[in-house]
Protein backbone atom coordinates (compact mmCIF):
# COMPACT_ATOMS: atom_id res chain seq x y z
CA UNK A 1 0.00 0.00 0.00
CA UNK A 2 1.13 3.87 -0.59
CA UNK A 3 2.00 5.08 2.27
CA UNK A 4 0.92 8.68 3.54
CA UNK A 5 4.38 10.92 3.42
CA UNK A 6 5.80 13.13 5.99
CA UNK A 7 7.75 16.08 4.11
CA UNK A 8 9.59 18.71 5.89
CA UNK A 9 9.74 22.06 4.40
CA UNK A 10 12.99 24.05 4.45
CA UNK A 11 11.89 28.09 3.48
CA UNK A 12 15.86 29.12 2.80
CA UNK A 13 16.58 32.93 3.15
CA UNK A 14 20.17 34.73 2.20
CA UNK A 15 20.92 30.55 2.59
CA UNK A 16 19.65 29.80 5.80
CA UNK A 17 16.86 27.81 6.86
CA UNK A 18 14.16 30.26 8.08
CA UNK A 19 10.82 30.18 9.70
CA UNK A 20 8.25 32.89 10.03
CA UNK A 21 4.39 33.08 11.24
CA UNK A 22 2.03 33.84 8.33
CA UNK A 23 5.11 34.34 6.24
CA UNK A 24 5.52 37.21 8.22
CA UNK A 25 8.51 37.95 11.48
CA UNK A 26 11.72 35.62 9.73
CA UNK A 27 13.42 33.66 12.24
CA UNK A 28 16.95 31.73 11.67
CA UNK A 29 16.58 27.33 11.79
CA UNK A 30 19.72 26.39 10.76
CA UNK A 31 22.47 25.81 8.39
CA UNK A 32 19.81 24.21 5.10
CA UNK A 33 22.42 21.03 4.26
CA UNK A 34 22.95 20.02 8.48
CA UNK A 35 18.68 20.11 8.43
CA UNK A 36 18.57 18.17 5.36
CA UNK A 37 20.93 15.31 6.67
CA UNK A 38 19.28 15.63 10.49
CA UNK A 39 15.88 15.12 8.19
CA UNK A 40 17.30 12.31 6.18
CA UNK A 41 18.45 10.46 9.15
CA UNK A 42 14.61 11.17 11.22
CA UNK A 43 13.25 8.99 7.90
CA UNK A 44 11.56 12.06 6.44
CA UNK A 45 9.88 10.65 2.94
CA UNK A 46 10.72 13.61 0.75
CA UNK A 47 11.85 17.35 1.29
CA UNK A 48 10.88 20.68 -0.20
CA UNK A 49 13.30 23.39 -0.35
CA UNK A 50 11.58 27.22 -1.05
CA UNK A 51 13.72 29.87 -1.57
CA UNK A 52 10.62 32.05 -0.04
CA UNK A 53 12.44 35.75 -0.88
CA UNK A 54 12.74 34.66 -4.72
CA UNK A 55 10.07 35.93 -5.89
CA UNK A 56 9.61 39.08 -4.52
CA UNK A 57 13.23 40.10 -4.82
CA UNK A 58 13.58 38.54 -8.43
CA UNK A 59 16.55 36.16 -8.14
CA UNK A 60 17.61 33.28 -8.58
CA UNK A 61 17.23 30.36 -6.25
CA UNK A 62 20.93 29.34 -4.83
CA UNK A 63 21.77 26.60 -7.88
CA UNK A 64 25.10 25.93 -5.53
CA UNK A 65 23.19 25.39 -2.34
CA UNK A 66 21.05 22.49 -4.02
CA UNK A 67 23.74 21.12 -5.20
CA UNK A 68 25.25 20.68 -1.88
CA UNK A 69 21.90 19.61 -0.45
CA UNK A 70 21.50 16.81 -2.88
CA UNK A 71 25.18 15.84 -2.22
CA UNK A 72 23.69 14.44 1.43
CA UNK A 73 20.39 13.08 1.05
CA UNK A 74 19.00 9.88 -1.07
CA UNK A 75 15.26 10.85 -1.01
CA UNK A 76 13.36 12.89 -3.35
CA UNK A 77 13.72 16.40 -3.04
CA UNK A 78 11.33 19.45 -4.45
CA UNK A 79 13.11 23.01 -5.09
CA UNK A 80 10.95 25.97 -5.49
CA UNK A 81 10.88 29.77 -4.99
CA UNK A 82 11.42 31.89 -7.66
CA UNK A 83 11.40 29.70 -11.10
CA UNK A 84 9.92 31.53 -14.10
CA UNK A 85 11.67 29.26 -17.41
CA UNK A 86 12.16 25.61 -18.45
CA UNK A 87 15.99 26.81 -18.21
CA UNK A 88 15.41 27.63 -14.58
CA UNK A 89 13.72 24.53 -14.04
CA UNK A 90 16.44 22.31 -16.25
CA UNK A 91 18.94 24.00 -14.14
CA UNK A 92 17.67 22.78 -11.21
CA UNK A 93 16.98 19.30 -11.86
CA UNK A 94 20.73 18.98 -13.21
CA UNK A 95 21.40 20.52 -9.73
CA UNK A 96 19.71 17.40 -8.03
CA UNK A 97 16.65 18.28 -7.44
CA UNK A 98 13.74 15.64 -8.34
CA UNK A 99 10.96 17.81 -9.06
CA UNK A 100 10.49 21.73 -8.89
CA UNK A 101 7.78 23.88 -7.84
CA UNK A 102 6.03 26.66 -9.54
CA UNK A 103 3.94 29.10 -7.73
CA UNK A 104 3.63 33.17 -8.80
CA UNK A 105 5.00 32.37 -12.25
CA UNK A 106 2.66 29.89 -13.22
CA UNK A 107 -0.23 31.92 -11.91
CA UNK A 108 1.51 34.85 -13.74
CA UNK A 109 1.90 32.00 -17.30
CA UNK A 110 -0.48 28.96 -16.59
CA UNK A 111 1.42 28.30 -20.03
CA UNK A 112 4.74 27.85 -17.87
CA UNK A 113 3.19 24.53 -16.27
CA UNK A 114 2.04 23.04 -19.96
CA UNK A 115 5.56 23.85 -21.28
CA UNK A 116 7.53 22.31 -18.20
CA UNK A 117 5.08 19.10 -18.29
CA UNK A 118 5.63 18.33 -21.71
CA UNK A 119 9.17 19.16 -21.49
CA UNK A 120 10.34 17.34 -18.28
CA UNK A 121 7.17 14.91 -17.19
CA UNK A 122 4.42 15.83 -15.25
CA UNK A 123 6.23 13.68 -12.45
CA UNK A 124 8.59 16.35 -11.67
CA UNK A 125 6.43 19.53 -12.09
CA UNK A 126 4.70 20.42 -8.70
CA UNK A 127 2.18 23.58 -8.45
CA UNK A 128 2.39 24.97 -5.37
CA UNK A 129 -0.71 27.03 -4.39
CA UNK A 130 -0.92 29.56 -1.23
CA UNK A 131 -4.50 30.12 -0.77
CA UNK A 132 -6.43 32.26 1.83
CA UNK A 133 -10.03 31.94 3.37
CA UNK A 134 -12.55 34.63 0.95
CA UNK A 135 -16.25 34.60 1.22
CA UNK A 136 -17.44 30.88 1.36
CA UNK A 137 -14.09 29.73 -0.53
CA UNK A 138 -10.69 30.27 -1.04
CA UNK A 139 -8.20 32.39 -2.85
CA UNK A 140 -4.95 31.99 -4.76
CA UNK A 141 -2.37 34.45 -3.28
CA UNK A 142 0.69 35.00 -5.31
CA UNK A 143 4.70 37.04 -4.06
CA UNK A 144 4.64 34.79 -0.89
CA UNK A 145 1.26 35.62 0.17
CA UNK A 146 1.48 39.21 -0.51
CA UNK A 147 -0.52 40.20 -3.89
CA UNK A 148 -4.46 38.67 -4.04
CA UNK A 149 -5.11 36.98 -7.50
CA UNK A 150 -9.01 37.02 -7.62
CA UNK A 151 -8.55 33.23 -8.59
CA UNK A 152 -9.98 30.55 -7.11
CA UNK A 153 -7.92 27.79 -5.36
CA UNK A 154 -9.78 24.94 -5.91
CA UNK A 155 -10.62 25.75 -9.64
CA UNK A 156 -6.66 26.81 -10.63
CA UNK A 157 -5.81 23.62 -8.87
CA UNK A 158 -7.91 21.77 -11.55
CA UNK A 159 -6.50 23.96 -14.22
CA UNK A 160 -2.61 23.46 -13.11
CA UNK A 161 -3.59 19.16 -13.28
CA UNK A 162 -5.36 20.01 -16.64
CA UNK A 163 -1.72 21.86 -17.83
CA UNK A 164 -0.16 18.71 -16.58
CA UNK A 165 1.20 19.59 -13.54
CA UNK A 166 1.72 15.94 -11.10
CA UNK A 167 1.10 16.98 -7.68
CA UNK A 168 -0.21 19.76 -5.50
CA UNK A 169 1.55 21.57 -3.20
CA UNK A 170 -1.04 23.67 -1.02
CA UNK A 171 -0.57 26.32 1.82
CA UNK A 172 -3.44 28.01 3.97
CA UNK A 173 -2.11 31.67 4.30
CA UNK A 174 -4.28 31.74 6.90
CA UNK A 175 -2.83 28.39 8.73
CA UNK A 176 1.12 28.69 7.99
CA UNK A 177 3.00 28.92 10.98
CA UNK A 178 0.60 29.12 13.14
CA UNK A 179 0.64 25.43 14.61
CA UNK A 180 -3.08 24.95 15.47
CA UNK A 181 -3.49 22.33 12.17
CA UNK A 182 -3.98 22.52 8.69
CA UNK A 183 -6.92 24.29 6.84
CA UNK A 184 -8.99 21.02 6.34
CA UNK A 185 -12.02 21.91 4.47
CA UNK A 186 -9.06 23.56 1.94
CA UNK A 187 -7.24 20.31 1.94
CA UNK A 188 -9.89 18.00 1.39
CA UNK A 189 -11.83 20.74 -1.40
CA UNK A 190 -8.87 20.71 -3.24
CA UNK A 191 -7.57 16.61 -2.70
CA UNK A 192 -11.21 15.76 -3.59
CA UNK A 193 -10.78 18.04 -7.16
CA UNK A 194 -7.85 17.25 -8.74
CA UNK A 195 -6.72 13.25 -9.25
CA UNK A 196 -3.37 13.97 -8.66
CA UNK A 197 -1.51 13.78 -5.10
CA UNK A 198 -1.96 16.77 -2.74
CA UNK A 199 0.74 17.55 -0.40
CA UNK A 200 -1.37 19.54 2.73
CA UNK A 201 0.78 22.89 4.19
CA UNK A 202 0.63 25.36 6.80
CA UNK A 203 -0.52 24.90 10.22
CA UNK A 204 1.14 21.65 11.51
CA UNK A 205 1.66 22.17 15.32
CA UNK A 206 1.49 18.19 16.95
CA UNK A 207 1.43 15.19 15.65
CA UNK A 208 -2.44 15.03 15.68
CA UNK A 209 -2.47 17.47 13.19
CA UNK A 210 -0.92 15.32 10.51
CA UNK A 211 -3.51 12.65 11.59
CA UNK A 212 -6.44 15.28 10.95
CA UNK A 213 -4.49 16.41 7.52
CA UNK A 214 -4.65 12.72 6.00
CA UNK A 215 -7.67 11.21 7.20
CA UNK A 216 -10.43 14.74 7.30
CA UNK A 217 -8.06 16.92 4.65
CA UNK A 218 -7.70 13.43 2.31
CA UNK A 219 -4.16 14.46 1.61
CA UNK A 220 -2.00 12.32 0.27
CA UNK A 221 1.40 14.34 2.39
CA UNK A 222 1.57 16.59 5.23
CA UNK A 223 4.30 19.04 5.04
CA UNK A 224 5.97 21.02 7.96
CA UNK A 225 8.39 22.86 8.72
CA UNK A 226 8.37 24.91 12.36
CA UNK A 227 7.37 21.45 14.46
CA UNK A 228 10.59 19.63 12.66
CA UNK A 229 12.93 23.00 12.60
CA UNK A 230 12.48 23.76 16.61
CA UNK A 231 13.22 19.97 17.45
CA UNK A 232 9.54 20.19 18.72
CA UNK A 233 8.69 16.73 17.76
CA UNK A 234 10.66 14.12 15.21
CA UNK A 235 9.68 13.47 11.91
CA UNK A 236 9.87 9.43 13.32
CA UNK A 237 7.64 10.74 16.39
CA UNK A 238 4.82 11.82 14.22
CA UNK A 239 5.12 8.78 12.00
CA UNK A 240 4.70 6.51 15.30
CA UNK A 241 1.50 8.46 16.38
CA UNK A 242 0.21 8.41 12.45
CA UNK A 243 1.12 4.41 12.25
CA UNK A 244 -0.55 4.05 15.75
CA UNK A 245 -3.98 5.65 14.82
CA UNK A 246 -3.99 3.30 11.66
CA UNK A 247 -2.44 5.59 8.93
CA UNK A 248 0.28 3.86 6.88
CA UNK A 249 3.52 5.43 6.87
CA UNK A 250 7.21 4.18 6.38
CA UNK A 251 8.79 3.75 9.70
CA UNK A 252 11.88 2.31 8.87
CA UNK A 253 14.41 4.82 8.04
CA UNK A 254 18.29 5.38 7.05
CA UNK B 1 33.04 0.68 -15.08
CA UNK B 2 29.24 1.42 -15.26
CA UNK B 3 27.87 3.34 -18.31
CA UNK B 4 24.94 5.30 -17.50
CA UNK B 5 23.08 6.21 -20.63
CA UNK B 6 22.90 9.48 -20.92
CA UNK B 7 19.87 9.74 -23.79
CA UNK B 8 19.61 13.45 -23.00
CA UNK B 9 16.52 12.76 -20.87
CA UNK B 10 16.02 13.30 -17.33
CA UNK B 11 17.80 13.76 -13.81
CA UNK B 12 21.03 11.07 -14.35
CA UNK B 13 22.62 12.57 -11.99
CA UNK B 14 21.39 11.31 -8.54
CA UNK B 15 22.18 7.75 -9.83
CA UNK B 16 25.43 8.30 -10.58
CA UNK B 17 26.37 10.42 -7.53
CA UNK B 18 24.92 7.51 -5.82
CA UNK B 19 27.00 4.58 -7.50
CA UNK B 20 29.92 6.39 -7.07
CA UNK B 21 29.29 6.54 -2.88
CA UNK B 22 29.25 3.17 -3.09
CA UNK B 23 32.42 2.44 -4.91
CA UNK B 24 31.68 2.39 -8.78
CA UNK B 25 33.48 3.75 -11.50
CA UNK B 26 31.01 5.19 -13.62
CA UNK B 27 30.86 6.81 -17.07
CA UNK B 28 27.76 9.02 -18.38
CA UNK B 29 27.61 8.95 -21.99
CA UNK B 30 25.84 7.70 -25.16
CA UNK B 31 29.09 6.74 -27.03
CA UNK B 32 28.34 3.10 -28.42
CA UNK B 33 32.21 2.32 -27.94
CA UNK B 34 31.65 3.13 -24.25
CA UNK B 35 28.40 1.91 -23.94
CA UNK B 36 30.25 -1.48 -25.50
CA UNK B 37 33.46 -1.24 -23.32
CA UNK B 38 31.25 -1.08 -20.10
CA UNK B 39 30.68 -3.81 -18.13
CA UNK B 40 27.13 -2.60 -17.07
CA UNK B 41 24.56 -0.36 -18.44
CA UNK B 42 22.14 1.93 -16.67
CA UNK B 43 19.33 3.12 -18.37
CA UNK B 44 17.73 5.77 -16.35
CA UNK B 45 14.40 7.82 -17.65
CA UNK B 46 11.97 9.94 -16.51
CA UNK B 47 9.18 11.94 -19.05
CA UNK B 48 7.10 10.54 -21.58
CA UNK B 49 7.22 7.21 -23.58
CA UNK B 50 7.70 8.05 -27.01
CA UNK B 51 10.06 11.15 -26.57
CA UNK B 52 12.39 8.69 -24.26
CA UNK B 53 12.24 6.08 -27.76
CA UNK B 54 12.67 9.10 -29.66
CA UNK B 55 16.32 9.91 -28.61
CA UNK B 56 17.33 6.09 -28.30
CA UNK B 57 16.19 5.61 -31.92
CA UNK B 58 18.49 8.49 -32.53
CA UNK B 59 21.05 6.53 -31.06
CA UNK B 60 21.57 3.91 -28.71
CA UNK B 61 18.41 1.10 -29.26
CA UNK B 62 19.94 -1.29 -31.64
CA UNK B 63 23.35 -0.99 -29.52
CA UNK B 64 20.90 -1.48 -26.45
CA UNK B 65 19.14 -4.96 -27.68
CA UNK B 66 22.87 -6.15 -29.10
CA UNK B 67 24.36 -5.58 -25.81
CA UNK B 68 21.05 -7.14 -23.70
CA UNK B 69 21.10 -10.35 -26.32
CA UNK B 70 24.73 -10.89 -26.21
CA UNK B 71 24.82 -11.11 -21.89
CA UNK B 72 25.58 -7.22 -20.80
CA UNK B 73 24.33 -6.15 -17.63
CA UNK B 74 21.60 -3.72 -17.78
CA UNK B 75 19.67 -1.87 -15.03
CA UNK B 76 16.82 0.35 -16.30
CA UNK B 77 14.95 2.64 -13.35
CA UNK B 78 11.45 3.78 -14.22
CA UNK B 79 10.98 4.97 -17.55
CA UNK B 80 14.47 3.06 -18.45
CA UNK B 81 12.70 -0.20 -17.32
CA UNK B 82 9.47 0.71 -19.17
CA UNK B 83 11.24 1.01 -22.51
CA UNK B 84 12.90 -2.30 -22.28
CA UNK B 85 9.35 -3.34 -23.02
CA UNK B 86 7.15 -4.05 -26.33
CA UNK B 87 4.87 -1.36 -26.12
CA UNK B 88 3.51 1.05 -23.89
CA UNK B 89 -0.45 2.19 -23.51
CA UNK B 90 1.17 6.03 -22.87
CA UNK B 91 3.01 5.58 -26.44
CA UNK B 92 1.31 7.26 -30.04
CA UNK B 93 4.45 6.60 -32.16
CA UNK B 94 6.91 4.15 -30.75
CA UNK B 95 7.41 0.80 -30.01
CA UNK B 96 9.60 -0.40 -26.66
CA UNK B 97 12.71 -1.80 -27.12
CA UNK B 98 11.72 -5.22 -26.88
CA UNK B 99 13.98 -7.01 -24.75
CA UNK B 100 11.45 -7.90 -22.27
CA UNK B 101 8.48 -9.35 -23.39
CA UNK B 102 5.27 -7.65 -22.15
CA UNK B 103 3.51 -4.09 -21.93
CA UNK B 104 3.54 -1.06 -20.30
CA UNK B 105 -0.28 -0.38 -19.35
CA UNK B 106 -1.63 3.04 -17.11
CA UNK B 107 -3.36 2.88 -13.79
CA UNK B 108 -6.59 2.44 -14.00
CA UNK B 109 -9.54 2.48 -11.44
CA UNK B 110 -9.93 6.43 -9.95
CA UNK B 111 -6.51 6.32 -8.39
CA UNK B 112 -4.48 8.79 -7.63
CA UNK B 113 -2.17 9.29 -10.42
CA UNK B 114 1.07 9.34 -10.28
CA UNK B 115 2.15 6.81 -8.24
CA UNK B 116 3.96 8.85 -6.32
CA UNK B 117 5.83 7.96 -2.71
CA UNK B 118 6.95 4.65 -0.95
CA UNK B 119 5.38 1.64 -1.25
CA UNK B 120 6.53 -1.37 -0.69
CA UNK B 121 7.99 -4.17 -2.58
CA UNK B 122 6.84 -8.06 -2.30
CA UNK B 123 8.84 -10.62 -3.56
CA UNK B 124 7.71 -12.74 -6.31
CA UNK B 125 8.08 -16.13 -7.30
CA UNK B 126 11.45 -15.50 -8.91
CA UNK B 127 12.40 -12.96 -6.04
CA UNK B 128 14.18 -14.92 -3.58
CA UNK B 129 16.84 -16.25 -6.57
CA UNK B 130 17.11 -12.81 -7.86
CA UNK B 131 20.61 -11.53 -6.90
CA UNK B 132 19.42 -7.53 -7.03
CA UNK B 133 16.99 -8.10 -3.84
CA UNK B 134 19.75 -10.27 -2.03
CA UNK B 135 19.38 -9.12 1.61
CA UNK B 136 15.83 -7.13 0.69
CA UNK B 137 13.36 -7.75 3.00
CA UNK B 138 9.96 -8.86 1.38
CA UNK B 139 7.80 -5.78 2.36
CA UNK B 140 10.70 -3.36 2.05
CA UNK B 141 10.08 0.13 0.95
CA UNK B 142 11.11 1.95 -1.44
CA UNK B 143 10.24 5.31 -3.74
CA UNK B 144 8.01 5.38 -6.67
CA UNK B 145 7.35 8.75 -8.91
CA UNK B 146 5.56 6.91 -12.24
CA UNK B 147 2.07 7.20 -13.99
CA UNK B 148 2.28 3.68 -16.16
CA UNK B 149 3.81 0.47 -14.99
CA UNK B 150 5.38 -2.70 -17.07
CA UNK B 151 3.34 -5.78 -17.26
CA UNK B 152 5.61 -9.03 -18.00
CA UNK B 153 4.24 -11.74 -20.53
CA UNK B 154 6.31 -14.34 -18.46
CA UNK B 155 5.31 -14.36 -14.55
CA UNK B 156 8.92 -15.30 -13.54
CA UNK B 157 10.05 -12.21 -14.81
CA UNK B 158 7.99 -10.23 -12.08
CA UNK B 159 11.06 -11.00 -9.40
CA UNK B 160 9.08 -7.90 -7.31
CA UNK B 161 5.51 -6.89 -7.08
CA UNK B 162 3.83 -3.74 -5.84
CA UNK B 163 0.16 -2.88 -4.68
CA UNK B 164 -1.33 0.33 -6.06
CA UNK B 165 -5.03 -0.59 -7.21
CA UNK B 166 -3.29 -3.72 -9.03
CA UNK B 167 -0.15 -5.99 -8.11
CA UNK B 168 2.21 -4.45 -10.94
CA UNK B 169 5.70 -5.70 -11.17
CA UNK B 170 8.10 -2.97 -9.52
CA UNK B 171 11.12 -5.24 -10.50
CA UNK B 172 11.24 -7.51 -13.24
CA UNK B 173 14.41 -10.00 -13.95
CA UNK B 174 15.15 -12.10 -16.86
CA UNK B 175 19.18 -13.68 -17.11
CA UNK B 176 21.16 -10.74 -17.33
CA UNK B 177 18.28 -7.44 -17.54
CA UNK B 178 17.19 -5.97 -14.74
CA UNK B 179 14.68 -3.24 -14.35
CA UNK B 180 13.09 -1.29 -11.56
CA UNK B 181 9.91 1.02 -11.60
CA UNK B 182 10.95 2.69 -8.53
CA UNK B 183 13.93 4.98 -7.82
CA UNK B 184 16.45 3.29 -6.20
CA UNK B 185 18.78 6.20 -5.98
CA UNK B 186 15.77 7.77 -3.77
CA UNK B 187 15.33 4.95 -1.94
CA UNK B 188 17.48 5.74 1.31
CA UNK B 189 18.93 2.45 2.54
CA UNK B 190 16.92 0.05 0.91
CA UNK B 191 17.60 1.58 -2.59
CA UNK B 192 21.16 1.97 -1.71
CA UNK B 193 21.55 -1.98 -1.00
CA UNK B 194 19.71 -2.66 -4.16
CA UNK B 195 22.57 -0.63 -6.27
CA UNK B 196 25.44 -2.33 -4.47
CA UNK B 197 23.93 -5.77 -5.52
CA UNK B 198 24.07 -4.06 -8.95
CA UNK B 199 27.64 -3.58 -8.78
CA UNK B 200 27.95 -6.64 -7.23
CA UNK B 201 26.67 -8.50 -10.21
CA UNK B 202 28.99 -10.61 -12.74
Amino acid sequence: MLTKRIIPCLDIKDGRVVKGVKFLGLKDAGDPVEVAAIYDAQGADELVFLDITASCEKRKTLRPLVERIAEVIYMPFTVGGGITTLEDISALLCAGADKVSLNTAAVLDPGLISGASRKFGAQCIVTAIDARRSGGGWEVTIHGGRTSTGKDAVAWAKEAVERGSGEILLTSMDSDGTENGYDLELTAAVSSAVPVPVIASGGAGCPRHFLDGFISGKADACLAASIFHYRKYSVREVKEYLSANGVEVRLSAG
Amino acid sequence: MIAIFDYGIGNIHSVRKALEKLGARTVLTCKEDELSAADKIVLPGVGAFDDAMECLERGGAALLKKQAACGKIILGICLGMQVLFCESEEASSHKGLGVLDGRVLKFRGGLKVPHMGWNRIKLGVSGRDCPLLRGIDDGEYVYFCHSYYASPREVPVSAGLTEYGTDFTSVAWKDNVYAVQFHPEKSQGAGLRILRNFIALN
